[in-house]
């Protein structure tokens, strides 16, 4: 049974900006299947007046001093840029 | 022989009465590491030039000014970041990516005065559990050569394991310092949720993800997340709460000790030689003066797909920046910047990972989003309040660290259900944001078998207590792999 069609593999694909092949939107729509499978089953838990576990540890309002710290170099940083310009990266064009 | 088989104590009175300089332990390292590694294929990068540099230069340090670790080689896990050393998350993705700074965990231990060998192998941006999903090269276990050596931290756990260096920091997910400890005979340590920065580690699962350290014995363990620990202001979720000294923890002594093991974790699916090995190592810790009682963790078996969900919603979150644009992979073949992303990560990312993010992007639609992530936050509190329970009248929870020894490569592990299904020991202790350390227990047909030992949060100090007053009674941890030396 497939519930996760090669229409859904495309669909989030799209979300997810990730380009798949109809021959690769087969197999992960099979791979995705079992996975929504696998998930149906937290369906038979009852989480009745449950509130969702957002994190691990409560924590709130982490604040700091609002002052720069921790400048990174730009040239460094631009070194791993593909392609780029008088310290600006570089795109196809958008229009 | 090696001097990589040597405790930090060891290494350390032979550093101080000057048997050895810092620059011949390094050498020592890279000598292991030319000899084994090409069968062990733990390491992704060495670098050797200025680990040596850096060597020499502690040996000519004044003796005040000697961190805690000094002159001690380590290797890191390839997805925490190293300043102007590759970090490639064993992914095409990041092939080139050389980081500008580095992790917190990382300027922590070369404070402590350690040197850093070399970068790690891992499952593609830690997404596995066996290594084999790396882009680069599937690491081997030093006990059987055929066998994984567990995942994602595989090479953090194989290069100790080897004797290609005392020290490893790996990343635990779901397991990810744990399973490959166990595999690979090692005592690996996912700390609680927030003791160490997360600063410099590649995000996959924010709400999940911690530094570990994997080490040979119990005391060098304790010593390293010493060293790694404390609060960081570049990483807010970091805990401000204190450090204990956790060598002072290893005190023998677990006289009256209230040891809780769930039913679950010596259930179904669990084999026989692992059980055996646990319920062995029940019997030792009982002969120590701790009491043991069955307990139940009734959410246990919907722990895999509670993390699957949370893990990988997360994960498409984290990986959204991995654009094509500022850094890592860009594919020749974009006409427009809309290609520039789908096919960048078409081709940058591997299987593993494009699956977790579909499935992830899925989980968090709107269409989905209450009945999947949203409910599996739900059960994550149930499963927190599990533990939260038997804590209340226990000290520590200890079981199997995995289902199984270590799978053969290309075997079982290619059945994803099965592998995410096995996951079920260790990924309720990242979703109750718990600490838990693996340590050898026995073997079972010359593969090393893991006790999990689990504890609250924030009481590392305690699981290491366990953890040693076991290690010291028995002699599992003295077994190492006879790779490359005969037997020894």
């Amino acid at each position: 049974m497939t519930k996760f069609t090669t229409e859904d593999v495309h669909y989030f694909a799209n979300f997810a900006k990730i380009a798949f092949s109809d021959q690769e939107a087969e197999v992960f729509s099979e791979i995705i299947s079992e996975l929504v499978e696998f998930g149906d089953a937290l369906k038979e838990v009852d989480t009745d007046n449950i509130e969702p576990m957002t994190h691990p540890l409560q924590m709130f309002n982490v604040l700091r001093e609002d002052v720069p710290q921790d400048v990174l170099d730009r040239d460094e940083m631009l070194a791993s840029v593909k392609e780029h310009e008088d310290g600006m990266i570089k795109v196809p064009n958008i229009l | 022989m090696t001097l990589m088989k040597k405790t930090a104590a060891e290494l350390q009175a032979l550093l101080h009465n000057r048997e050895v300089s810092v620059k011949e332990v390094t050498e020592d390292s890279f000598k292991q590491i030319a000899k084994l590694d090409g069968q062990v294929k733990a390491f992704l990068a060495l670098t050797e030039e200025e680990a040596l540099a850096k060597a020499e230069a502690l040996d000519n340090s004044s003796q005040d000014s000697r961190g805690p670790l000094f002159g001690l080689p380590i290797g890191i896990k390839d997805n925490i970041v190293t300043k102007g050393t590759a970090t490639t998350c064993a992914s095409k993705m990041l092939e080139n990516f050389v980081p500008v700074y580095d992790a917190t965990a990382v300027e922590k231990v070369n404070e402590a005065g350690m040197v850093s060998v070399g970068k790690l192998n891992m499952d593609e941006f830690a997404m596995g559990s066996t290594t084999e999903r790396s882009a680069f090269q599937t690491t081997h276990n030093p006990w059987n050569l055929d066998c994984v050596p567990g995942g994602s931290s595989g090479g953090s756990a194989a290069a100790v394991a080897a004797g290609e260096v005392p020290f490893s920091l790996g990343t635990d997910t779901g397991g990810s310092v744990r399973q490959p400890a166990a595999f690979c005979g090692v005592v690996g340590m996912k700390p609680t949720y927030g003791r160490v920065s997360r600063s410099g580690l590649v995000a996959f699962a924010s709400s999940l993800d911690q530094i570990g350290p994997i080490t040979r014995t119990v005391e060098d363990n304790a010593l390293l997340l010493n060293a790694i620990s404390g609060i960081d202001h570049r990483d807010s979720s970091s805990s401000p709460q204190q450090v204990p000294d956790f060598k002072s923890a290893l005190t023998g002594d677990i006289k009256g000790l209230r040891i809780a093991v769930p039913k679950e974790y010596l259930g179904e699916g669990i084999t026989e030689d692992v059980k055996d090995k646990v319920r062995a190592s029940l019997k030792v810790l009982e002969s120590l003066g701790a009491s043991i009682e069955e307990v139940t963790l009734p959410h246990s078996k919907y722990a895999s797909p509670t993390y699957y969900a949370i893990a990988t919603a997360e994960a498409s979150s984290n990986l959204a920046r991995f654009d094509g644009i500022r850094y890592g992979y860009r594919s020749e073949n974009a006409g427009n910047l809309e290609e520039v992303y789908t096919r960048s990560r078409a081709e940058g990312f591997g299987t593993e990972v494009k699956k977790r993010i579909l499935y992830g992007t899925y989980a968090l639609s709107a269409d989905h989003h209450e009945e999947l992530y949203v409910k599996a936050m739900k059960v994550r509190t149930l499963i927190a309040q599990d533990f939260a329970s038997v804590f209340e009248n226990h000290d520590v929870i200890v079981g199997p660290t995995s289902a199984t020894t270590a799978y053969e490569i290309g075997g079982v592990a290619q059945n994803q259900l099965t592998l995410y299904a096995n996951d079920i020991l260790t990924v309720s202790v990242n979703l109750a944001g718990i600490p838990a350390i693996s340590i050898p227990c026995g073997f079972s047909n010359g593969l090393p078998v893991g006790l999990q030992i689990i504890g609250k949060h924030f009481d590392e100090a305690l699981i290491y207590r366990v953890a040693h007053a076991f290690e010291q009674a028995t002699d599992f941890h003295k077994s190492t792999p006879s790779l490359g030396e005969g037997t020894n």
